[in-house]
């Protein structure tokens, strides 16, 4: 016991010791384009280049860290991190618990990859990633849900046959199946879930919100948001962006 | 790291896979070990003081002081130890975080609020402005508290059981030589209960090695984590592409294990011999058939 | 459309094994929905642990035995698989088996039979396997550090009644082998029973959303984002599961204990001397 104490009061000293007030940004790290943990050991794909953007914009100091994405909401909670900024698409049911920003990317859609073009999602189990819209989506259409932790175990479930195909955000299968040399397909048929990808913010943390819905809304004023979106190694001049609509209101 | 490394797209063969094992994301693999080592360090002792308070206090005389011995024993036994590390961790952080209100806040509200925990940005322990080490430093404290009071439920089971194992003839000897409880408890008891209680604390010490991975689910990023991360496929995002490699990493990860056990098994071992010797059980006859 | 508790334990009652609703709540979350749903969860611990411990009782022993034999050729294969099993962490092998089952051939031929391995994979199989393997070589070095610690005048009394070889084994060592182990197989029992909480979280996912107790607990976790109403109720079956374990262990350690004197510092026990 006492050597908790000594420890939190060190603990305590230390944080004071530190000036400036950060604003720690919270990412999952395992979804390219939206974000990665590159080789060098740092957080990096679309969201890294635009969350520094926006602290940027807000003036705010921020920090990056990484969670895996089971935790990710309560870790929030507990204020581990102030804000999520991780692929995540806004819902009604995260939005019971959570306060979303405005949408920095546009409701985009999933797509299905298997061994073949014309797999039956109905032969076997669909793959997808915990605690995704797309798991959600799988189990209340009739289809065999088969979930992992992590995005990259759901394809490689597709690789070696435990699952027929993996449901996941388009963006990011499409890499998946161009450097696969033919071996993964995306199927035709996709399917349209979430309202888009937000911000995610305590419920206390109004003001903070408010800075950054500020942040993106003149990121899409200026179209600076859109020509990031449709950078080629993140979601390609084919990505849905916001065009005139996110100019509304400027 | 190296000058050849700089263009990663440009190199083959041994180069890349010299360039691959030394990036960044390696070295911080490599460190990690560090992390692993350094929760064993401090929870090992920490543990064994913890098993020792409980076994001692659970062998007492004055009944409430043995009822929380046992009771603490056996709640941690009951519950699977993943379950109490995914919980506890939150619950001990929320109790640290609220004595410190209490300390620090102008207002005393109480934290928890409906799905929320919320306390006043002083009371935040680490400070939402302190470093990132901090934060990852107070999580990997949580994670040894947590190993410690966890194992230590254990390591006063198996202590209570070696204790009670000792033969009576011995303490029964020892008080006719009209020695004091006290005496007879430091003198006879527990320098005999060691040889009962190595192989269940050798097992345990194992245990405690094993249970490592579990920092990985509390979100301190140590070796499982490591090789999760480096194993999965890349793709050209990466600077450095490659398959599915998660097999040989875990057989990395298997050889590292399996080689810190083998060097704690050779010190049990050594412990076992030398606590065996005059003692009248079949190992230590073995010693001196072999005249050791 | 809200459920009674009633008729909430007929739909999910056996959800993990896939009887009953097929779709898990997804709103409006009630306990008696998570106490059913985790329980029926407890079903895959349950069976992953006694499978595994009555199988695993059987090779500890046989391993046990190996590895007190002379001949080196039955001494270091044991060595080396309670080596391997105890020496490394039961994630990273539920891991490594779970890749490796999933290299194997879909199909191969064996003696003109076709044989399909997909099922390998799956947790039933493939973690029970490893499940088994792990608890094997556990209890056997606690069988055979029992086997050791055998009070030297308990064999030589067995040999001064005539009782030599098999005979002083089954009805001498073994017995007394099994009491001194007792406490210590009483604990790999225990942390086994736990241990089969990792199975979902390592490696082996959920097909069709059927998974073990804290499987479910994680679920309802998440889409609850409260933690302290799920994790608590997998405590508090594991708890029950813990005593029942217990209990059953301590009735089997009386009845090994049987011939013994008790502890209680009032008895006087007629016991032989023991030689130094």
């Amino acid at each position: 016991m006492k050597r908790l104490l000594i420890a939190t009061a060190l603990v305590t000293i230390a944080g004071a010791a530190s000036a400036q007030d950060i604003v720690r940004l919270g990412t999952e790290g395992a979804y390219p384009p939206y974000n990665f943990i590159n080789d060098a050991g740092e957080v990096a794909g679309f969201e890294r280049e635009f969350g520094d953007e926006l602290c940027k914009r807000a003036g705010l100091t921020c920090e990056w860290v990484t969670n895996d994405w089971d935790s990710i909401i309560p870790n929030l909670q507990s204020g581990n991190y102030d804000v999520i900024i991780a692929g995540m698409s806004i819902t009604d049911e995260r939005e019971e618990v959570i306060d979303f920003s405005a949408g920095y990317l546009p409701p985009a859609a999933s797509s299905y990859l298997a061994l073949s073009a014309d797999t039956d999602l109905m032969s076997g189990p669909v793959a997808a990633q915990t605690g995704t819209i797309q798991a959600s989506f799988i189990a209340e259409n009739g289809m065999q849900l088969v979930e992992y932790a992590t995005p990259e175990e759901t394809v490689a479930a597709v690789r070696n046959g435990e699952a027929v195909a993996v449901l996941a955000d388009r963006d990011y299968l499409v890499p998946m199946a161009n450097e696969s040399g033919g071996e993964l397909v995306l199927l035709e048929r996709e399917e349209s879930l979430g309202g888009g990808v937000g911000l995610g913010f305590r419920d206390s943390d109004d003001a903070l919100r408010e800075k950054f819905d500020a942040a993106i809304k003149s990121m899409k004023c200026d179209g600076t948001l859109d020509a990031m979106i449709t950078r080629p190694e993140y979601f390609g001049p084919e990505a849905k962006t916001w065009g005139d609509a996110g100019k509304e209101g400027c | 790291m190296f000058e050849a490394c700089a263009d990663p797209r440009a190199i083959e063969g041994l180069t890349w896979a010299a360039c691959y094992l030394t990036s960044g994301k390696h070295i911080d693999f490599y460190l990690s070990f560090l992390t692993v080592l350094l929760l064993l360090a401090i929870t090992a002792p920490a543990a064994l003081g913890m098993g020792f308070l409980g076994a001692t206090a659970a062998r007492s005389h004055i009944a409430p002081v043995s009822w929380l011995g046992k009771v603490y024993i056996w709640m941690v036994r009951g519950v699977p130890d993943i379950i109490f590390f995914l919980f506890f961790v939150i619950a001990l952080d929320q109790v640290i975080e609220y004595a410190k209100s209490l300390a620090v806040c102008a207002d005393h509200a109480w934290p928890w609020q409906g799905l929320e925990f919320r306390v006043c940005p002083e009371a935040k322990v680490p400070l939402a402005r302190s470093s990132a080490f901090w934060h990852q430093a107070y999580g990997f404290m949580l994670a040894v508290v947590t190993f410690a009071i966890v194992f230590g439920a254990f390591v006063a089971n198996v202590i209570f059981g070696a204790m009670n194992a000792v033969p009576r003839a011995q303490l029964e000897t020892a008080e006719a030589y009209g020695m004091s409880r006290a005496q007879v408890f430091r003198r006879i008891l527990m320098p005999q209960m060691w040889i009962y209680a190595l192989p269940g604390l050798g097992n345990l010490w194992m245990i405690l090695i094993k249970a490592t991975p579990l920092l990985f689910l509390l979100g301190v990023k140590d070796i499982v984590f490591y090789a999760r991360e480096l194993g999965g496929s890349k793709t050209q995002a990466y600077e450095y592409p490659h398959g599915d490699w998660r097999l040989w990493y875990f057989l990395a990860l298997m050889v590292f294990y399996l080689a810190f056990t083998h060097i704690s098994e050779i010190g049990i071992a050594r412990i076992t011999r030398k606590l065996s010797h005059g003692q009248a059980t079949a190992g230590g006859d073995a010693l001196r058939r072999a005249g050791g | 459309m809200s459920m009674t508790c009633w008729e909430t334990i007929q739909a999910y009652g056996l959800r993990s094994i896939g009887l009953g609703e097929n779709l898990l709540p997804r709103s409006d979350f009630t306990l008696c929905q998570q106490f059913t749903l985790i329980g029926s969860g407890m079903l895959w611990n349950i069976y992953f642990g006694v499978l595994a411990l009555v199988a695993g009782f059987f090779l500890a022993n046989a391993i046990a035995l190996a590895k007190g034999a002379r001949n080196p050729l039955i001494r270091k294969p044991a060595e080396w698989y309670v080596f391997i099993f105890r020496g490394s962490p039961l994630f990273i092998q539920f891991f490594l088996a779970y890749e490796a089952l999933v290299l194997l051939p879909n199909e191969f031929t064996l003696f003109g039979v076709e044989v399909g391995t997909s099922w390998t994979t799956r947790a039933w199989a493939g973690a029970l396997l490893v499940l088994f393997l792990n608890t094997a070589a556990y209890s056997a070095e606690i069988f055979h550090g029992a086997l050791k610690s055998i009070p030297r005048g308990d064999l030589e009394a067995a040999e001064a009644y005539g009782l030599t070889g098999w005979k002083k084994f089954i009805r001498i060592e073994w017995p007394t082998m099994l009491r001194l182990a007792w406490p210590a197989y009483t604990n790999e029992a225990i942390f086994l029973f736990h241990a089969t909480t990792l199975v979902f979280f390592s490696g082996f996912p959920a097909f069709g959303q059927m998974g073990d107790a804290l499987y479910y607990a994680n679920y309802f976790a998440d889409k609850t984002f409260n933690p302290f109403i799920p994790y608590p109720i997998v405590a508090f079956y594991f708890i029950l599961l813990t005593l029942a374990v217990t209990f059953f262990y301590g009735r089997v350690n009386r009845h090994l204990n049987r011939h013994l004197p008790s502890n209680t510092r009032s008895r006087i026990r007629l016991r032989p001397q023991l030689i130094r």
